[in-house]
């Protein structure tokens, strides 16, 4: 690996603020790597989302705007719309893109507006402080949920990158992890695919990455990383839909 | 001896043990020092048998491991 112990360009050299353990900042260097080696960033926008994702200006040095609570989907449509020559891409989490903005979620992917959308599945609200949110798994405890989730009162787990699969303006789906090496490596090559998708206009783009919450799960980072495992048994790691080798084969 | 030199960034480190875990060779443990921020960093224990394979590079979460010239 030529890239291997490079700190890539487009990440600052400010520390993070993230938990010990918290899969973020491995998703926020991919991201680097991925604007570096595709040589987008000077026209690169990205929408930061409320959540632990809020201080994406911070750490990534390309144009970064901050969208109210949901809306990055909606602020990502209006720049592209207006200047169609940038990269647009939203960094959103699991309570920020499923839960106050589906509606702005789902429409911009109905649209198929020519924007990327990365969203961090962690299963909880990771800054409020570990409550439940619309992908918890059953029986999972949360502050909110201490017994555990129970399908029957809170209902099932939303399982956002099924229902964006059958939408026409999608054209890349693909859901991923973080927690082995084999993954980090698959999961940015799905990335680039995801830019490279808006950067050849065929549609939304969608990539949701399971990550681990170690402070709000109550564990400690290595059991955290081998719980992902167990996300990914109700959320199964595929590709979904991907226009852009359906096209090239 | 790895081909390149690694340095770790110990400012950076938490201490999480990513690193640690999935080290193929186990080259890596804590050490007994800590940073500015009071976590115990990360530190090789048997340099001469890193190979420079760069998984600690793809799991750590805080970019701790560059090499030298950066």
């Amino acid at each position: 690996m030529p890239e291997a112990f490079r700190f890539p360009k487009s990440l600052k050299k400010t520390l993070f603020h993230y938990c010990p353990g918290c899969h973020h900042s491995i998703i926020h260097r991919l991201l680097c790597e991925v604007i570096d080696e595709l040589g987008i960033r000077e026209k690169t926008v990205g929408i930061a989302s409320i959540g632990c994702s809020c201080f994406l200006y911070f750490y990534i040095d390309v144009d970064i705007v901050e969208a109210p609570h949901g809306r990055s989907c909606s602020a990502g449509t209006g720049i592209k719309r207006a200047r169609p020559d940038l990269v647009v891409f939203t960094y959103q989490g699991d309570g920020d893109f499923a839960a106050i903005g589906l509606g702005d979620s789902l429409h911009a992917a109905s649209r198929g507006e020519n924007i990327t959308a990365i969203m961090i599945n962690n299963t909880v609200y990771g800054m409020t402080g570990g409550q439940v949110s619309p992908t918890t798994l059953p029986h999972q405890k949360t502050t909110t949920t201490p017994y555990g989730r129970d399908p029957k009162r809170e209902g099932y787990p939303l399982k956002v990158a099924e229902i964006l699969a059958g939408f026409e303006g999608v054209a890349f789906c693909a859901r991923t992890a973080v927690n082995t090496p084999k993954r980090v490596i698959q999961a940015k090559k799905l990335l680039k695919r995801a830019f490279e998708t808006q950067l050849e206009g065929l549609g939304f783009s969608y990539i949701e990455f399971l990550s681990a919450c170690p402070v709000n799960w109550k564990m400690d980072p290595l059991s955290a990383t081998r719980y992902v495992d167990k996300l990914a048994e109700t959320f199964p790691i595929k590709v979904f839909k991907d226009r852009l080798s359906e096209g090239k084969t | 001896m790895p081909k390149i030199k690694i340095k770790i960034l110990e400012e950076r480190c938490k201490g999480c043990g990513l690193c640690i875990e999935f080290c193929p060779r186990k080259v890596l443990s804590f050490s007994g020092k800590r940073n500015l921020q009071g976590y115990r960093v990360v530190a090789f224990n048997d340099f001469e048998r890193c190979n420079a394979c760069g998984i600690c590079f793809l799991m750590c979460p805080e970019v701790v491991f560059v090499c030298e010239e950066e």
